[in-house]
């Protein structure tokens, strides 16, 4: 299966939570926050939302901006 | 001393952190504007690299409050979860809206402005939206419970000033209880002090400062001309007259002789 991560395809296996694609992505806890299909994913759901074949997951940090 | 949504502030210098040619000199230009607010945004996370520690880092070591923007968001989806990816990171409730409409001008898309800044409210945030000089938008805005709106004074990053006046009087006459910051277009200090004559509440600049040659000591130039400008303000500006009047009292002028 195929998802996108900040819209770069990445083959899985099977089917994964967002806590262990952060964790693969090295992606530190507190330091980035995260959409899953255009939704945002609260810290307290990473380990309980999976991602599916076609899903999408946006990682983003702080950024400097006007 | 005034008040921006829940705090207190001394300065009424929004800044913004991006464009400067180093992080220090953006440090040492926040310090010198004397600002207790910067806006700041959110990036895609690159792999391996843990977040953009350094830059929050920096920001959270200048004790101000942080203003995250939407920038870049043309669809409500994607400001709603921006939003709230925002809030998580930044542990704050306040967010400058910021839905294109127009990739030329950058202008607002006031339409959805209005329909996303409705669903923010309802869960919780604190809406600092920008928008166009619109009159009736920046009503519909306060009538859905913004405290601030935030119009551009000209398009983002053009330093074209206060293109229109009128639209601007009016609409801080017509909003007395809104807070009012000029958001986008400033490009020098006296558009700056321009803005506090006309009573509004605030500034919020970024490239004006951050292109400038010297970054720091155009904050510095932008510190003063707020400050002259809301004391201006405050002092009471005296009403344009058509004709010279004589400042130099004509009573008693020598060789004064009455002609007829």
């Amino acid at each position: 299966m195929t998802i996108l991560i900040n819209d770069k395809p990445h083959e899985l296996d099977e089917p994964c939570s967002v806590a262990i694609l952060l964790e693969r992505h090295g992606a530190r806890a507190g330091s980035v926050a995260v959409a899953h299909n255009e939704q945002f994913v609260s810290r307290a759901n990473y380990a309980t939302t999976i991602m599916q074949d076609g899903d999408t997951l946006e990682i983003v940090a702080p950024m400097q901006g006007g | 001393m005034w008040t921006l949504a829940d705090a207190t502030l001394q300065s009424r210098f929004l800044i913004g952190t991006a464009l400067y040619p180093s992080p220090e000199s953006m440090r040492q230009a926040t310090q010198a504007s004397g600002s207790e607010v910067v806006t700041v945004s959110l990036r895609r996370q690159q792999a391996g690299s843990g977040g953009g520690n350094d830059f929050w880092e920096l920001i959270r070591s200048l004790n101000v409050h942080v203003l995250p923007n939407t920038a870049g968001c043309h669809t409500i989806k994607e400001v709603m979860a921006t939003a709230h990816m925002a809030r998580e990171l930044f542990d704050t409730n306040w967010i400058k809206v910021e839905i294109i409409g127009d990739e030329y001008t950058l202008q607002p898309d006031t339409a959805q402005l209005l329909a996303v800044t409705e669903s923010l409210i309802r869960d919780g945030f604190e809406v600092f939206p920008y928008t166009t000089d619109d009159l009736v938008v920046a009503q519909r805005l306060a009538d859905l419970g913004c405290r601030i709106v935030m119009p551009w004074a000209s398009p983002i990053g053009s330093g074209q000033g206060l293109l229109n006046l009128y639209a601007l009087e009016t609409m801080r006459a017509r909003l007395p209880q809104t807070t009012l910051i000029i958001d986008a277009g400033i490009g020098k200090p006296s558009d700056a002090t321009r803005a506090l004559e006309l009573g509004f509440d605030g500034v919020l600049l970024n490239s004006a400062v951050a292109l400038a040659r010297d970054p720091v000591g155009m904050a510095s130039a932008f510190r003063y001309a707020l400050n002259a400008g809301r004391a201006a303000y405050e002092a009471g500006v005296m009403q344009p007259r058509n004709m010279a009047q004589p400042s130099t009292p004509t009573l008693g002028t020598p060789f004064w002789v009455q002609s007829n």
